[in-house]
């Protein structure tokens, strides 16, 4: 079960960067999401899971589909390039393909060193009551400020949306 | 196999072919009561009070020739009406709607029915109809045509706008049903416990349902669910006269008919979780909890009518009257009932 979701959540986002259509990029980035929202429920958090695919999947996704459909994105023109090397090939793909490299590099060091380190006890705070108890007492402060956060984009949205000299 | 796991089998198995068949009984429905309203009498001529003009209607559909626009996009022209069907099948599974029945004994202990009893029942059906969102988006853009992408992007933005009121009313009747007002506060958010809460009655007149304490969460959700479904008066996407279909107008033949259903069975779904919500689910007087699911039938039935009673009564909204009313409107209430809900929730302790 385990491995169905995990190839799914990678597979999936592997195949995000392979795409040329951006509209493809961003569907299988929403497969990707609901990969690990299964993987959550594995993990005994159905309420993780769900909140995963109403807020990440359910809205912010719709709002990425909106953008990449409305400024109508190009495809990717990769032919010129697909022979050379990453490392060789001109501009962003240098960069891009040191990142990967460096990337793959944590990968391993972070998996050969935590294994097992973070492991939660069951019977920790996976029910909706004690996750809002703790949301309210413990982490209250970052709740305000992330509703604070959250005022501050849509203001921020409104602002620039506004046409130049309309009150 | 135990007895047990063959009945949840036959049990998924019914429940979708149940949906399948309750899309087409709305459809007849849905005819012949704008028929009434409109002084006629709508299909009566195919089989017995026009009872398999549905049927009629699905060969005719699988008969006509599948279209697809050339410049679409062929891989996402197809998967949009396969994730609007799915989206609104999966939402049904979470869904009770009976007791703990034994089929009469068949059983060694009793099943519920329901597909799968979830903790967080509430919220899947929340995120499933957010899935939804996508098929309509995906039907408009992919179909490469001006009216399709204007109306797929605004039925979703019209949809993403009334999820917000529909997800506070939810919250609201969540703390009722985990407050003294149910008859069994329970710290959970399935849909079962909510339903067994609104079992019995106070001074043993009215029962115990849940729209008596929140009429006002009561009409907001069903407000919200009509949006949702984009069925009349909140149908402009759809609208025939200014848009031509809206966003399935390259759609022909079974593409168009799983959009259809898919409309038809999420309005069956937004009924069922309002009847289990609000009205009691199959709890009612005088039949045993068993047979409870005749009332939830009843209780659905009740409000699909007022669903089609709806459509062919009031005139259709405008655009942005439709999004003023969204979030100027019935967005404000639902939070002041919220509030409310919770004063009163603490207040009554």
């Amino acid at each position: 079960m385990f491995y169905a979701f995990a190839a799914v959540a990678v597979i999936a986002s592997l195949l995000v960067i392979a795409q040329r259509n951006p509209i493809y990029s961003v569907l299988l980035l929403i497969a990707s999401f609901g990969a690990l929202s299964g993987l959550y429920v594995l993990l005994e958090a159905p309420f993780v899971a769900v909140i995963q695919i109403i807020v990440y999947a359910g809205a912010i996704m719709v709002l990425f589909l909106f953008v990449v459909m409305l400024l109508n994105a190009p495809h990717e023109d990769t032919d010129f390039d697909e022979r050379t090397h990453p490392l060789l090939r001109p501009g962003p793909m240098r960069l891009g393909g040191l990142l990967a490299v460096a990337l793959v590099l944590e990968l391993i060091w972070a998996l050969s060193v935590g294994a097992g380190a973070g492991r939660f006890g069951i019977g920790a705070a996976t029910s909706v009551a004690a996750i809002g108890r703790m949301l309210f007492t413990d982490y209250a402060f970052a709740f305000e400020v992330t509703s604070v956060l959250i005022l501050v984009a849509m203001v921020g949205a409104v602002v620039l949306a506004r046409k130049e000299g309309a009150r | 196999m135990t007895p047990l796991l063959f009945a949840q089998i036959v049990l998924t198995l019914f429940v979708f072919i149940a949906l399948l068949h309750s899309a087409a009984g709305m459809v007849w429905f849905e005819r012949r009561l704008a028929a009434l309203l409109q002084q006629r009498f709508g299909p009566t001529r195919v089989g017995w009070q026009g009872l398999l003009q549905p049927f009629a209607d699905v060969i005719k559909l699988m008969f006509k020739e599948e279209l697809r626009p050339k410049a679409a996009d062929a891989l996402l022209f197809a998967l949009a009406p396969v994730i609007s069907a799915t989206c609104a099948f999966a939402a049904f599974a979470v869904v009770p709607f009976g007791g703990t029945t034994t089929l009469l004994g068949l059983l060694p202990e009793g099943i519920r029915l329901q597909v799968a009893d979830v903790n967080v029942a509430i919220l899947v059906v929340f995120a499933i109809s957010s899935m939804s969102v996508y098929g309509i988006v995906l039907a408009g853009w992919s179909s490469n045509s001006k009216y399709s992408l204007l109306g797929g992007l605004r039925s979703s933005a019209q949809m993403i706008s009334y999820e917000l009121s529909y997800g506070m009313a939810l919250a609201s009747v969540l703390l009722v049903a985990t407050s003294a007002a149910s008859a069994t506060p329970v710290d959970s958010m399935s849909l079962t416990s909510i339903v067994n809460g609104q079992d019995g009655t106070w001074l043993h007149v009215i029962p115990r349902w849940f729209i008596f304490v929140q009429p006002i969460g009561f009409l907001i959700f069903l407000t919200a669910g009509i949006a949702e479904t984009n069925r009349a008066p909140f149908d402009f996407p759809e609208a025939e006269q200014e848009l031509v279909a809206g966003y399935h107008t390259e759609y022909s033949s079974m593409s168009f008919a799983m959009f259809f259903l898919a409309e038809y069975v999420n309005m069956v779904t937004v009924s069922a979780v309002a009847a289990d919500l609000f009205l009691g689910g199959w709890h009612g007087p005088l039949l045993p909890e068993s047979l409870g699911w005749i009332w939830f039938l009843l209780k659905v039935g009740a409000l699909l009518f007022f669903y089609v009673w709806m459509r062919w009564t009031l005139p259709r909204y405008r655009y942005d009257q439709l999004m003023a009313f969204g979030w100027k409107v019935l967005l404000p209430l639902s939070v002041v009932n919220l509030l409310a809900t919770a004063a009163g929730v603490l207040y009554f302790q």
